[in-house]
Order: C-alpha cells, then sequence, then structure tokens
C-alpha cells in the first residue's frame, strides 16, 4: 500500500439550486477528512455551500485514445445544437 | 529586546512590599475596568498566541492540505484576537489600540494561559494542543454568547463557530493518529501526556475571573468542566487511548507568569513593528 494518502476529487455546490462542480482534488486519508480538507482548500473564501468528495480511484474515465470513436462523429452534427428554435422573448437562462 | 522586561523602580519598590509567602501577585480585580481589561486580554491573548504558533506550521505539515487547515486556524484566531484586544484598548481608555497591545507589552503583560505558549513538537502534539485547547474554547465562547457585554456576547458568537470546527478536526486527528500505526499513537500519547498538565489552568477561577463571571461578564469555568471531562473522555476512548493521570498542575499564565516560551513567541511576532514603528501594509 501507498504511504501517500489516496487522492479525493472535490466538487462544490456554489449556491442552492445550482449543481455540484468540480473543482480540484485533496489528499486525505478517509472520507471525513477529506470533506475538511475540502472545506479548508476550496470554500475557505465563502465558495461553497455544500461539499462532494469521491475517492478519485472510484471514477472510470473514457480512454484518450478512443477519441476518434467516442468524440470525433460528434464534430460535423451541428444540427444536433438547439440553436435553430426561436426562443420567445423573456425567457432566460436558456 | 522584547523578551527581556525592564524593572522599573517603583516595581522595585512594590516588590518589597509584596507578600514573601510565595504566592503570585494577585491580578487587580478591584476596579470594574481594570477587571474586564484583564479579562478581555485573556481572551484575547489565548487566541493571539495560539494563532503565531500555528503559523509557525505555514509551509511545514505534513501536506498542503493539512498547511492550509493549520494556516486557516490561525487566521481565525488572530481575528477573534484583533476583536478582543482592540475591545481591550477602548475598555482602557488609554490610547491603546488592538495592535498596540498585541506588539508592544511584554512577557510579564501577556495574559494567556501557558497551553497555548508550549512548542508545536511534532503534529500529535500539536492536534493534542489543539484538541484540549479548542474543546475548552468553544465551551467558552458558548457561555460568553450570554454574557452581560453586548460586545463580548457578538464576538464569542462569531468564534464559536470558528472554533467548533477547530474541534472537530482536532478531535479527528486526535482519533485517527491515536488509533493508527504504533508510532501515530506513541506520538498522540506523547502529545496528550505534555499537554495534559495545563489543562487545570484553563478552568482556574481567581479574582479576575470569579469577579467577571459575579457581574455575569465572563463564564463560570466550573459551570462546564463536567462537560469538558466527558468530551475529552469521549474521544480518547474513540482514539483506544487511556486517560492520563492528573499531574500537579502548573499556573501563571493568566499573571504574566509565563513559561520561556513566551519570549522568543514575542520576539518573533514583535519584531517588525517594533524595528520599524513607520511599517504599514
Amino acid at each position: 500500500m501507498s504511504k501517500d494518502w489516496p487522492l479525493w476529487e472535490v466538487f462544490v455546490r456554489s449556491k442552492g439550486g445550482l449543481s455540484h462542480r468540480h473543482v480540484g482534488s485533496v489528499h486525505a486519508p478517509d472520507a471525513e477528512i477529506a470533506v475538511r480538507h475540502a472545506r479548508d482548500t476550496y470554500t475557505r473564501r465563502m465558495e461553497g455551500v455544500s461539499l462532494w468528495v469521491v475517492e478519485s480511484s472510484a471514477i472510470h474515465a473514457s480512454d484518450p485514445g478512443d477519441d476518434a470513436t467516442m468524440f470525433a462523429p460528434a464534430e460535423d452534427k451541428i444540427y444536433r445544437h438547439p440553436t435553430f428554435y426561436n426562443i420567445p422573448d423573456g425567457i432566460s437562462h436558456i | 529586546m522584547p523578551s527581556l522586561p525592564v524593572i522599573e523602580k517603583d516595581v522595585e519598590r512594590r516588590a518589597e512590599q509584596a507578600n514573601p509567602g510565595g504566592a503570585f501577585d494577585p491580578a487587580p480585580a478591584d476596579s470594574g475596568n481594570l477587571a474586564l481589561f484583564d479579562y478581555l486580554l485573556r481572551l484575547g491573548d489565548d487566541s493571539l498566541i495560539l494563532g503565531q504558533r500555528l503559523s509557525e506550521w505555514c509551509g511545514h505539515a505534513p501536506s498542503v492540505e493539512v498547511d492550509l487547515s493549520l494556516a486557516n486556524f490561525a487566521l481565525d484566531l488572530v481575528g477573534q484576537a484583533t476583536f478582543f484586544l482592540d475591545y481591550a484598548g477602548k475598555v482602557e481608555n488609554a490610547g491603546r489600540d488592538g495592535d498596540r497591545l498585541a506588539f508592544h507589552r511584554d512577557v510579564l503583560d501577556y495574559r494567556n494561559c501557558l497551553m497555548v505558549e508550549q512548542p508545536n513538537g511534532d503534529f500529535a502534539r500539536t492536534m493534542a494542543r489543539q484538541f484540549l485547547f479548542s474543546t475548552w474554547q468553544k465551551m467558552l465562547f458558548e457561555h460568553l454568547t450570554g454574557s452581560a457585554d453586548q460586545h463580548i456576547a457578538a464576538v464569542a458568537a462569531k468564534a464559536v463557530k470558528e472554533v467548533a470546527y477547530h474541534e472537530e478536526l482536532s478531535a479527528e486527528w486526535v482519533i485517527r493518529l491515536g488509533d493508527g500505526t504504533d508510532e501515530s499513537r506513541a506520538r498522540m500519547i506523547d502529545g496528550i501526556d505534555w499537554v495534559w498538565r495545563f489543562v487545570p489552568e484553563l478552568f482556574d477561577m481567581d479574582e479576575v475571573a470569579s469577579a467577571m463571571a459575579a457581574q455575569g461578564i465572563g463564564a463560570d469555568l466550573a459551570a462546564f468542566r463536567a462537560d469538558y471531562d466527558r468530551k475529552v473522555h469521549s474521544v480518547l476512548e474513540a482514539a483506544t487511548l487511556e486517560v492520563p493521570n492528573d499531574q500537579r498542575p502548573i499556573l501563571g499564565g493568566r499573571t504574566g507568569h509565563h513559561s520561556e516560551h513566551l519570549g522568543h513567541i514575542l520576539s518573533t511576532m514583535q519584531f517588525l513593528p517594533r524595528a520599524y514603528p513607520d511599517a504599514a501594509w
């Protein structure tokens, strides 16, 4: 086992109603300390109202080598953007 | 030099009249304002000196995350000290503000408890000190939120949230190091053992503390001694550590009789404003 503490990914909800957003990572020996390290590292200037931490090893990522099959096919399908609709006046945040 | 007290003629005269029985001179408690001034120095100096101590970890903590935790603690404490010492200056009404009190008093005029001036030692000892102090300070501030002095009550209400976090995090570390590896456990046992002798001073109800409690301004420390013991015992139990035997209590900080460590802290902390009195930032 490594002598280093495991890495945890940190997600902060900046205010009620918004989603948690990934802000970075911390090292910590366990989940409880990870939440506190996240608090001390990422919310010391009133950045958040809620914190999630997830052990980095629990995250399954796409393989950069698969970019051609994963992401390239979307490049020429601009019609999938919902920009062809007329948005009525007075509707914000869309 | 900040750590060398100047002995004035009138101090020598007072010394000749002093009780030769070995007791410390009681702090002046007869005048309401003097006692309040003294009480505010205690509150402010506890936070200031512990904040200064913790700031020594900056750049040296076991990890960058712990570095930030300790620096956050230090900043919380220095902020509390600023409120208490500025207010002490107003009560004294002699033209001194918080900075003046922090940077231009010598060892004998400091009123912090001995626990907070103890050297950091290793991380375990620092956390042992933090846990035993913050647990007390949180209960103290909880009581002070009901102080008859509205300014003290307001500062305590803000500070109690900060200190509650200090207590929580330091308790987590006491538990993890105590119930950790053989080495972390041995270090935490040493740390608790080192700090234990300074606990009784936290609860010492001397003249100033009694006078302030009687006026409803200060806290009756005896009121939360049992709660304190319960809390400390429960965390030590979770850490699978024995409660140490009580040692001979060491008193004196509240009357300016400090360990040799405080002078060294002040020489670092006070150097800049004393060497460069016009410095500003």
